[in-house]
């Protein structure tokens, strides 16, 4: 067989010992690199018990942590061992001992025996892809890093930012353009061989060695230097997520790694016992020339990790409490305030109901109970009606009753009566659409047939309270969708704010006005307004209401547009 | 609510309150008494499970058998005075290691000060899971995935700790009406829960993410909402002799340990611990802590807790949620993956 293995092994050596073996009686030979911080007694076992393979080589130990050059090392003195004791290998695959091979050896023998001349390492300029971690990209090749990222993260940051500051940059030697990709390849005997006896290689060992992980850039580089075709690819299917930290298969990833074809993939979970069983899959004609095919896989993980970490916005739960300085939409769908509207008409929350088909509560933030759309003590989700429960924290209140029901639009009503805590998070969410007629709390007291003098009190509570709801909603800060209007303008022209107020909650599903809401008679209105006023109270949040303005205006009948055909 | 308290000179005093815990710890370390130390068992990469027990022969069969089918290694259980046969029982195991004692619940900060000390001598370097017996660890792919898995993989990514959301959960109609045997599986009988009243503020003190609501709260904390059961716990540390649980497992010490939540819209890997305290038995074990008064702080209002317990209550409702398992918990959005893809 002309495939060579290279194995770097650090734990998990009875899997490893699997692996060495797989490839070994597939006929490949495989060289194996244990990490010198393994205890003496660990390595001899694991190399005892591949002691019967003629195949298998132990290469000299190199201490490999993560980032640093042993790794390089390890991987150079494997493949010189390799490339020297077994003339007839023509590619050299790298890999570590948790990769696991998904397709049957043969295949992944055929597949090169196809591309002889070919090199497979993932390998780009740093000046084309972004994709690295912490911003260090291009910098990991000009830069110094003496301290270790991972113990020493925060000397690691400021020696880097101090470098920056000063300007410092490292020569990059001739010749070679900064290359990188995942460290796993499979390379040619000729470029391998042409990479190992390079007569620059001093030159660039102590280049790299002081590169920041130099195992994901020194092949990489080199490749390009000597490489007939190179097709920039792994042929190892490891996946990062998006601090670079790579992906383990687990036994729930049976189906998505069949479905990526690829030869090989890592790093795979050491009691994946599944995974162990089923790949490699046996020998199928029918698969045998397909090419790997990771797009499925990478939609599956990029989705799944959208999904599961940015995706749910709204959402508050044990892992995830996005403060409220960091986001513009607090709950997680668009809803509705509407304040004052059901003062005007009596029975404004049924007739929205039956308009839209959205989940129209009453008051839900009422002093006396939560109101919901059903008048139920507990709503969806075991969400309680109890005033105090809600008040302890009505913004999770708020947010809890539109997660849960995000499946529909939810509109509730508002006033001064109401417990105002909430409307700083009403007016700072972007998925509120607030609609307030100001002024429409005159109209119950009105209806309550007491005098105004009775009334007074109550009046200029109730206006203060809207007052300063209204700043709120006028403030800067202010990011929902406001529309504040009189009670004078709205009883001016109340079916088209209605109908807009429809659109706006059904979407291009609202209608034309079938039915119009019943609007109480007003006309003794003006004359109470006026005794308020009179009384030394009065109600400017109202606007100008005169006594011409308080008939029942009838709707205007909305026309379906029409098109004149031309000839 | 108070704003956060922050600053160094916050951290300093949270540091001597560490250490204040830690010196409570070595100072009750002689309430203990070994009854059965099979500890030398304990292999290095051993997972490790606490817990200080009562009077729980009718959960132990089942606890000790989903644990172990989870992935524990070695069982630590203090024995709190029981007269049921739990000691006899826990020695049978040969995963358990068992100490006893009679002195009171309460000042060990219900338990906290007495597995404080076996986590100081055994769980360095351990991950560590301290839970009630009635607390069932799940989380995301579970099925599929043992702890050390799960283990493994916040190593990789550099975590410490592990939070998890107490789910009550509670049968339909009301609490004496749900059978359950020994050994059964106790979501079998108690399969409802409520999905979505769960509030979260940042504890001004500790800044843990501070979780109340859910089904107690709603039915018997309405009027106190303040006083309602905390239900954001960090079961799961990588534990250090230095560490120390404040209040349960609700806080711990240092308190980057219960930073298991993300703040900027993330959302970090997380699990639920499935509370059974609504077993049948639920009622009986209520009549028996209105005597002793062993739980909690504010012992007034728990005793009206316990007393309306007694009398059988329903807890289900036309909205409760039928549990299904880990991957419904996910979707409701009371678990999340984060990046465990």
């Amino acid at each position: 067989m002309s495939l060579g293995v290279i194995m770097l092994v650090h734990t998990g050596f009875d899997r490893a010992e699997q692996m060495v073996r797989h490839w070994a009686h597939a006929g490949c030979p495989v060289v194996v690199h244990v990490d010198s911080n393994v205890p003496v007694a660990t390595y001899d076992a694991f190399s005892q018990s591949l002691a019967d393979l003629v195949n298998v080589r132990f290469s000299a130990r190199h201490r490999c942590e993560w980032g640093t050059w042993g790794l390089v090392a390890a991987s150079q003195e494997a493949a010189t061992l390799l490339l020297e004791d077994f003339p007839e290998v023509q590619h050299a695959f790298l890999a570590s001992g948790t990769c696991l091979p998904l397709r049957p050896i043969a295949e992944l023998q055929r597949y090169l025996d196809a591309h002889p001349d070919t090199d497979f390492i993932e390998s780009a300029t740093t000046a084309d892809v972004p994709w690295t971690v912490g911003g260090l990209d291009r910098e990991r090749f000009t830069l110094q890093f003496p301290f270790a990222w991972k113990k020493h993260r925060r000397l690691f940051d400021l020696f880097v930012k101090l470098q920056q500051a000063l300007g410092y940059r490292r020569n990059i030697p001739d010749g070679i353009v900064p290359h990188m990709g995942s460290q796993w390849w499979c390379l040619t005997r000729q470029t391998l061989d042409a990479i190992l006896r390079d007569p620059h290689r001093p030159t660039y060992d102590a280049y790299f060695r002081k590169v920041w992980i130099p195992d994901e850039s020194y092949y990489q580089t080199l490749t390009r230097l000597h490489a007939r075709i190179v097709e920039s690819r792994s042929l190892t299917l490891a996946k990062f997520d998006y601090q670079g930290k790579p992906h383990i298969f687990f036994d729930d990833h049976a189906e998505l790694l069949q479905r990526s074809k690829s030869f090989v993939a890592r790093k795979i979970w050491h009691d994946a016992h599944l995974l162990y069983q089923t790949f490699p899959l046996p020998d199928d004609p029918l698969r045998a020339d397909e090419e790997p095919n990771s797009g499925a896989v990478d939609r599956v993980f990029s989705q799944a990790v959208e999904r599961r970490t940015l995706g749910r916005p709204g959402l508050y739960m044990q892992s995830r409490y996005p403060s409220s300085d960091r986001q513009t939409s607090i709950a997680a769908a668009p809803y509705a305030v509407l304040q004052g509207l059901d003062d005007v008409f009596p029975d404004f929350s049924a007739w929205l109901t039956r308009q839209t088909g959205a989940q129209v509560h009453g008051h839900l933030f009422a002093k006396d109970r939560a109101h919901f759309a059903d008048e139920s003590e507990v709503y969806r989700g075991g969400l309680s009606d109890n005033a105090r429960l809600r008040d302890y924290n009505g913004k999770m209140f708020l947010t809890n009753l539109i997660w849960n029901g995000r499946d529909q639009h939810h509109c509730f009503q508002f006033g001064p009566a109401d417990t105002q805590d909430i409307r700083w998070t009403l007016a700072k969410d972007t998925n509120a659409s607030i609609w307030v007629v100001s002024g429409a709390w005159s109209i119950p007291l009105y209806d309550s047939g007491r005098s105004a003098s009775e009334v007074r009190t109550e009046a200029a509570r109730l206006q203060r309270i809207e007052d300063k709801f209204l700043r709120v909603l006028r403030s800067p800060d202010a990011r929902a969708r406001i529309k504040i209007m009189t009670l004078a303008q709205f009883i001016e022209a109340p079916m088209d704010v209605l109908q807009t107020i429809i659109d706006d909650i059904a979407g291009h599903r609202g209608n034309a006005l079938k039915e119009v809401p019943k609007m109480p008679d007003l006309t003794g209105l003006p004359d109470f307004l006026q005794d308020l006023k009179n009384q030394g109270m009065h109600p400017f949040l109202t606007g100008d209401i005169t006594v011409g303005n308080t008939q029942q205006t009838i709707p205007a009948v909305r026309r379906k547009p029409y098109v004149i055909s031309g000839q | 609510m108070a704003p956060p308290k922050t600053g160094l000179w916050h951290a300093y005093r949270l540091r001597w309150k560490r250490r204040r815990f830690l010196f409570r710890i070595w100072r009750k370390r002689n309430e203990l008494t070994v009854s059965l130390d099979r500890t030398t068992k304990i292999s290095s990469d051993a997972i490790l499970a606490f817990a200080t027990v009562r009077n729980e022969i009718v959960r132990l069969p089942h606890f000790l058998d989903y644990y172990r089918e989870l992935g524990i290694n070695h069982f630590l259980f203090v024995d709190n005075g029981s007269d049921d046969g739990t000691a006899a029982f826990l020695a049978q195991q040969s995963d358990v290691s068992l100490w006893t004692t009679t002195d009171s619940y309460r000042l060990s900060r219900f338990g906290m000060d007495w597995l404080g000390w076996l986590q100081w001598q055994y769980g360095n370097r351990h991950w560590c899971l301290t839970v009630d017996a009635d607390e069932l660890l799940t989380y995301p792919d579970a099925e599929n995935r043992d702890l050390h898995a799960l283990t493994t993989w916040l190593d990789d990514q550099g975590e410490a700790s592990f939070g998890a959301l107490m789910l009550d959960l509670y049968p339909k109609g009301s609490l004496g009406s749900a059978t359950y045997q020994p050994g059964d599986d106790p979501t079998a009988s108690l399969n409802w829960f409520d999905a979505d009243n769960y509030r979260d503020q940042v504890h001004p003190y500790y800044h843990n993410l501070w979780i109340q609501g859910g089904v107690r709260e709603r039915v018997f904390f309405a009027d106190e909402p303040a006083r309602a059961p905390t239900l954001n716990k960090t079961p799961l540390v990588r534990w250090s002799w230095r560490y120390a649980y404040v209040s349960s497992t609700h806080q711990i010490l240092p308190t980057r340990l219960h930073d298991v939540f993300d703040l900027k819209g993330d959302s970090k890997v997380s699990g639920a611990l499935l509370h059974t305290k609504f077993l049948p038995i639920v009622a009986a074990k209520s009549a028996e802590e209105l005597t002793r008064g062993q739980h909690f702080q504010n012992t007034a209002l728990y005793q009206d807790y316990h007393r309306r317990l007694t009398k059988n209550p329903d807890f289900w409702h036309e909205g409760s949620c039928r549990y299904e398992g880990p991957a419904q918990l996910v979707e409701l959005g009371l678990m999340s993956k984060g990046r465990w893809v």
